[in-house]
């Protein structure tokens, strides 16, 4: 029985009387050399009943490419899912992974923390690579720290830079205090070095014109039991389509809109720029948005090509949670309004009067050009 | 029923700034508040009190941090909490998420023993990791469950709604578990009373040590922590944009069109 065993921790889950423990060893330090590649969790999402990788596996991807040129290792990617998800992960060959680990098992068709940890730490225990990857996401925030805790393993979540120093080690850097200092960091004593890293802080990188590259079939161990929560319902809101954190035009409404009936106008600019709209927390709090579309602190973290603010003053909370977007808008008609002091072009004015004329040249510049 | 909400004081996050010449934080004039998270977390707790009378809840705060943190846990007992821990030695400081998640185990084991929930904050305003209430529920080898904003408790179970990237998702799952708390309940909260303020100072708040655990000193603060900050330092400015004068539309709506040609967005 014991010959099968993983140590990946499980049997502690289901264990309800504590009389399990399993005593992890540091590792000396002239065995951290023993750890060797880059795995990177690929993170699927179901789009519109298909089942896709999410863009920071790509992002991820194309950083690790990056690391690479120092390291020399292999890059892999852990896919864990239900069974039937091979199909899906040709694409990754194009973007540099080496080889994909291919977790299949039905108790991993709804994510779950327990699942997930179980069958991951087995892999990384089995694999022993020298860096881990997870999109700072809502299940790979949750999933991370959980694999950190059972492994003991250093964990910097939330990192929006990533490159290797002289020592070959990974330096982790990251924002705090809502963004206004930022720290590097380093594990320097615990292998694999772990982090999350935000979303659409990195690009994809097509490496590759070929699919080529190796799939490892990773039998999976799970049971049942080991699994301890249980998903009674699922309920999408109406906005679930729209995924803000991907959009690369975001159209974003706070106060300045007045009225719900007035938001029409900002769909309306959208339309016209191909951008999704999104909204400042006052207006989900006003019931006139949905909470999925919230940018901020409280809300989601984006980083698009360009971001435009409609009547949003920009409180702290909000600016962290949009400043790191490569353009910036802002038409508000309070000069002191804070988003003016991280916009590249902002506009002190009626956005009533300067988006209808706005939307006149669109429309004029498109029938010239036809 | 023991519920237990562990406590982060954080300080006021937009006016933390480095010292450019020695690249360490400016800390001082900067005021320190209970983290709105935590205290999310807390309206939770009281919430599920009132709901569930029967059941008797008790509601245990519990912090890790230096010895002013004292006022967010005095804080979380005037707005209901009914006993505080505060850990609090400065061989605890430096700690990671690792040596925090520790050392909260810690303290919860050996001060609380037995108890049925725990709730965090979904996340702290100053370092924003969300890291900790995870390795604290494996340590304590309970099942953890992120981003709720509503719990029903039914006997040994609970019902968690948690938000999801669509939506959100009704979970349940067995006691004793983590939950961390992303938004209040909706009941507009009160400001506590002056009576609340008088009964708060007469409810116990312990300050316990290091050696009260009884650690490993290699387990705790700088020494327990798995990453090191090597640096920090002010994030690059960006350069100041453009700002124009709005009352002519016709002419800001040209310069705008511009400025997105140019970006070729237009």
């Amino acid at each position: 029985m014991l010959d099968n065993c993983t140590l990946c921790g499980s049997c502690i889950n289901v264990c309800r009387y504590n009389a399990l423990s399993i005593e992890r060893a540091m590792i000396p330090l002239e065995d951290l050399k023993k750890f060797e590649g880059i795995i990177i969790w690929g993170e699927l999402e179901n789009k519109s009943g298909q089942l896709q990788f999410k863009k920071v596996v790509y992002e991820l991807l194309g950083k690790a490419l990056e690391l690479n040129k120092e390291l020399n290792e292999q890059i892999s990617v852990a896919v864990l899912g239900p069974p039937g998800i091979s199909a899906l992960i040709d694409e990754l060959f194009y973007y540099g992974t080496d080889i994909v680990y291919l977790c299949e098992h039905e108790l991993l068709e709804d994510f779950s923390n327990d699942g997930y940890t179980t069958v991951f730490t087995s892999l990384i225990i089995d694999k022993k690579p020298s860096i881990v990857l997870y999109g700072a996401t809502i299940k790979g925030r949750e999933l991370a720290p959980r694999i950190a805790a059972r492994l003991n393993l250093g964990l910097t979540a939330d990192c929006t830079g990533l490159s290797i120093n002289k020592q070959k080690q990974l330096v982790q850097t990251r924002p705090a205090f809502g963004g206004n200092i930022m720290a590097s960091i380093l594990s320097p004593y615990t292998r694999p070095q772990m982090a999350t890293v935000r979303p659409n802080t990195f690009s994809k990188v097509k490496s590759k014109q070929s699919k080529k590259g190796i799939i490892e079939k990773i039998s999976v161990k799970l049971e049942k039991q080991s699994i301890r929560t249980k998903i009674i319902e699922e309920i999408s809101s109406k906005t679930e389509s729209i995924n803000i954190e991907d959009a690369d035009i975001l159209i974003s409404v706070g106060r300045g809109i007045g009225s719900k009936e007035n938001i029409k106008l900002v769909h309306e600019l959208a339309q016209e720029l191909k951008g999704t709209v999104s909204s400042s927390r006052a207006l989900v709090e006003l019931g006139w948005t949905k909470h999925p579309i919230q940018v901020g602190q409280s809300g989601k973290t984006i980083s698009p090509k360009l971001y435009i603010a409609l009547g949003i003053s920009g409180a702290i909370q909000h600016l962290v949670g949009m400043q790191t977007s490569d353009i910036i808008i802002a038409i508000n008609s309070d000069p002191e309004a804070p988003i003016f002091k991280v916009a590249d072009f902002g506009i002190i004015g009626d956005l009533f009067e300067i988006i209808p004329q706005f939307l006149k040249l669109c429309r004029k510049n498109k029938e010239s050009s036809l | 029923m023991k519920i237990i909400v562990t406590i982060k004081q954080v300080p006021e996050a937009n006016k933390v700034a480095v010292n450019p010449e020695t690249g360490t934080l400016i800390r001082e004039g900067v005021e320190s508040i209970l983290n709105p998270f935590c205290e999310y977390a807390l309206d939770m707790a009281v919430k599920l009190k009132i709901q569930n009378p029967d059941l008797n809840v008790e509601i245990i705060v519990i912090s890790m941090g230096p010895p002013q943190a004292k006022y967010a846990l005095i804080r979380c007992l005037e707005l209901g909490a009914d006993k505080a821990y505060l850990l609090s030695d400065r061989a605890f400081s430096g700690s990671d998420v690792w040596a925090t998640a520790l050392t909260l185990k810690e303290g919860i084991l050996k001060k609380i023993g037995n108890f049925d929930l725990i709730l965090a904050g979904k996340q702290a305003i100053d370092g924003d990791t969300a890291q900790v209430p995870a390795e604290l529920a494996e340590n304590l080898g309970i099942p953890h469950i992120y981003y709720g904003f509503d719990i029903k408790i039914d006997k040994k179970k609970i019902n968690v709604k948690k938000e999801t990237e669509k939506g959100y998702k009704v979970i349940e799952v067995r006691l004793p578990a983590l939950v961390t708390i992303s938004k209040g309940p909706s009941t507009i909260r009160r400001l506590p009373s002056m009576k609340d303020m008088i009964e708060a100072r007469k409810k116990p708040l312990e300050i316990i040590n290091a050696k009260s655990l009884n650690m490993d000193e290699n387990k705790i603060g700088l020494n327990g922590s798995f990453t090191q900050v090597v640096k920090i330092f002010s994030p690059p400015t960006k350069k100041a944009g453009e700002i124009i004068d709005g009352n002519d539309s016709i002419n800001a709506a040209e310069k705008l069109f511009m400025f997105l040609k140019e970006k070729l967005i237009v």
